[in-house]
């Protein structure tokens, strides 16, 4: 049965796809966007570009406003108690590598630092150079065979000696949640502060970062439908205060002479530099845009479509799934057949899949796979999309065997 | 310049094809065709970095002209592998240097595989090669 989806008509470059005969499932990588973003951009050019926090005059005023305006969107999207417990930063990755710098200070020789085996990149390679800088040791959490982290292994592994985990919300590779209300509470109780990567998990249902009772929490804009060139990093106002400066320059700063300087406290004090002005205005009017759907609308369909997308992988032979997808995406090996022939033969058919390690080469290796293909889904997605991908899956697969 | 009967060959064969179906049976089929590479030879130092599959590339010259001997564990890229070598065989450093070979594939109808984005392999083995031919 056919399955719309009601918000496609929102998103121009849909239809600009299909016109090329391509079909995008390719949204947990970067998503396509909505309308409402286009005209935001389009209006803050035509009408004024000026700077942010620095100027008198009213295009600064007003560009100001809207900058800080939308501070207050994502604030209000993450349920923040406080704007000034938003920081604007490049993406998600820029945000993890702000932590890893500007909590620094706080570590010693022999203290832990605790990820998970799933870890995209940008979630692992900072604290894992931290702790080569600081010599740390870096605990790596197991997975069980769902794909999730192995709680019980995680609550031993977490101890007195641990400083920081950090924790990806909804995994890149295996499209699974994870248990994070036990893994923060206990994080909390032995005294170690938590980054949670929500690059993936923000953009699948809302969520309140003081419920999850994370002390930071970070997400990148552009796969949540938003501009790419900016992220957003959420702290527990006691959290962003043990954090130290690490970029330096413009606006950052209160006073500065030739030797010596003092800076500003959070927010402002780590977006040193004119920020992606246009962008974050942007983010804003894609928050109010998604804040307008029907929340269960929205995830009743990406349930229904991933089921369907689930289902259609498991009925076909020698597909085998990473493990135990529940959201937004699946990705998949085939017994006897490259991934890189599956993916070359899916491009000639117009389907737009990720193959390869999706950054994140140790949970591969883990799994013992040089790569995989990744199906993920957007809001836009219909089943006629699924469905094209399956009939060129089969016609690849026909011609390989 | 007339190109080597292998490559105009392959040239034919792939202008004549329609559609990405036969195209990728023609792939397969010249990339079965592919000299085998010894094990011995499928080293770290052979190995083509920066593709998501193996790929090996071999070089070596005789009497000025360039040998080149490749394979990868992807099906589609020998076959890719394949009409990179046709044309290159044999060339002198000199032929070898002054050569288009993203016109070549343009030629072919596959200048889309050539894309930097790195899931695809053969980009780099055109890196590699040309580093490999300008450091004797």
């Amino acid at each position: 049965m056919f399955q719309p989806s009601p918000w496609r008509a929102d998103f121009p470059a849909i239809t600009a796809l299909q016109r090329q005969h391509q079909t995008y499932l390719d949204s947990a990588a970067t998503t396509q966007k909505p309308q409402a973003l286009l005209d935001a951009l389009s209006h803050y050019y035509s009408h004024g570009a000026a700077n942010v926090h620095r100027a008198q005059h009213l295009p600064g005023a007003l560009a100001t406003q809207a900058f800080e305006t939308s501070r207050d969107k994502v604030a209000a999207w993450l349920n923040a108690a406080d704007s000034r417990q938003i920081i604007f930063t490049h993406g998600a990755t820029s945000a993890l590598n702000l932590l890893a710098y500007g909590l620094e200070h706080g570590f010693e020789a022999g203290d832990e630092i605790a990820v998970s085996a799933l870890e995209h990149h940008a979630n692992l390679l900072p604290w894992q150079q931290l702790a080569r800088r600081r010599n740390l040791r870096l605990v790596v959490l197991p997975l069980d065979e769902h794909g999730r982290i192995d709680l019980d292994q995680a609550l031993q592994l977490i101890g007195s000696r641990t400083r920081l985990v950090a924790l990806s919300q909804l995994s890149n590779v295996l499209g699974t949640w994870q248990p994070l209300p036990a893994l923060l509470a206990h994080a909390r109780a032995q005294g170690a502060l938590s980054v949670v990567d929500g690059a993936q998990g923000v953009v699948h249902g809302r969520h309140d970062v003081q419920q999850l009772g994370c002390d930071f929490y970070v997400f990148s804009s552009h796969k949540l439908y938003g501009p790419d060139g900016v992220g957003a990093l959420y702290g527990r106002t006691e959290a962003l205060a043990r954090l130290r400066h690490w970029q330096f320059g413009g606006e950052m700063v209160q006073l500065a002479d030739y030797h010596e300087a003092s800076f500003r406290p959070a927010p402002l004090g780590f977006e040193a530099g004119t920020p992606p002005i246009a962008s974050v205005i942007g983010l804003g009017a894609t928050l109010d845009y998604l804040a307008s759907l029907d929340p269960a609308a929205v995830a009743a369909h990406e349930a229904s479509l991933h089921q369907h997308l689930v289902r259609g992988l498991a009925d076909r032979e020698g597909v085998r799934m990473l493990g135990t997808p529940q959201s937004a995406l699946a990705s998949f090996v085939i017994d006897g057949v490259h991934n890189a022939d599956i993916a070359h033969l899916l491009t000639e058919q117009g389907i737009a899949v990720r193959a390869g390690h999706h950054c994140a080469m140790p949970l591969l290796k883990g799994l013992g796979l040089e790569g995989a293909i990744r199906v993920s889904l957007g809001l836009y997605n219909d089943s006629d999309d699924l469905q094209r991908f399956f009939d060129a899956l089969d016609q690849g697969l026909e011609l390989l065997r | 310049m007339s190109l080597p009967a292998d490559a105009q060959q392959a040239l034919d064969t792939f202008t004549h094809a329609k559609g990405w179906e036969q195209r990728a049976r023609l792939l397969m089929q010249i990339g079965d065709r592919l000299e085998p590479l010894d094990e011995s030879d499928k080293t770290d130092a052979n190995r083509v970095h920066g593709c998501e599959s193996l790929v090996w590339l071999v070089t070596g010259q005789v009497d000025g002209q360039w040998r080149f001997r490749a394979t990868s564990d992807a099906r589609l890229l020998r076959g890719l592998l394949a009409l990179l070598l046709v044309r290159v065989q044999g060339l002198d450093s000199e032929a070898l240097a002054a050569l288009d070979l993203r016109a070549w594939f343009t030629q072919l109808g596959l200048e889309r595989h050539l894309s930097p984005s790195r899931s695809n392999g053969l980009h780099a083995v055109l890196l590699r090669m040309t580093e490999l031919v300008s450091s004797p």
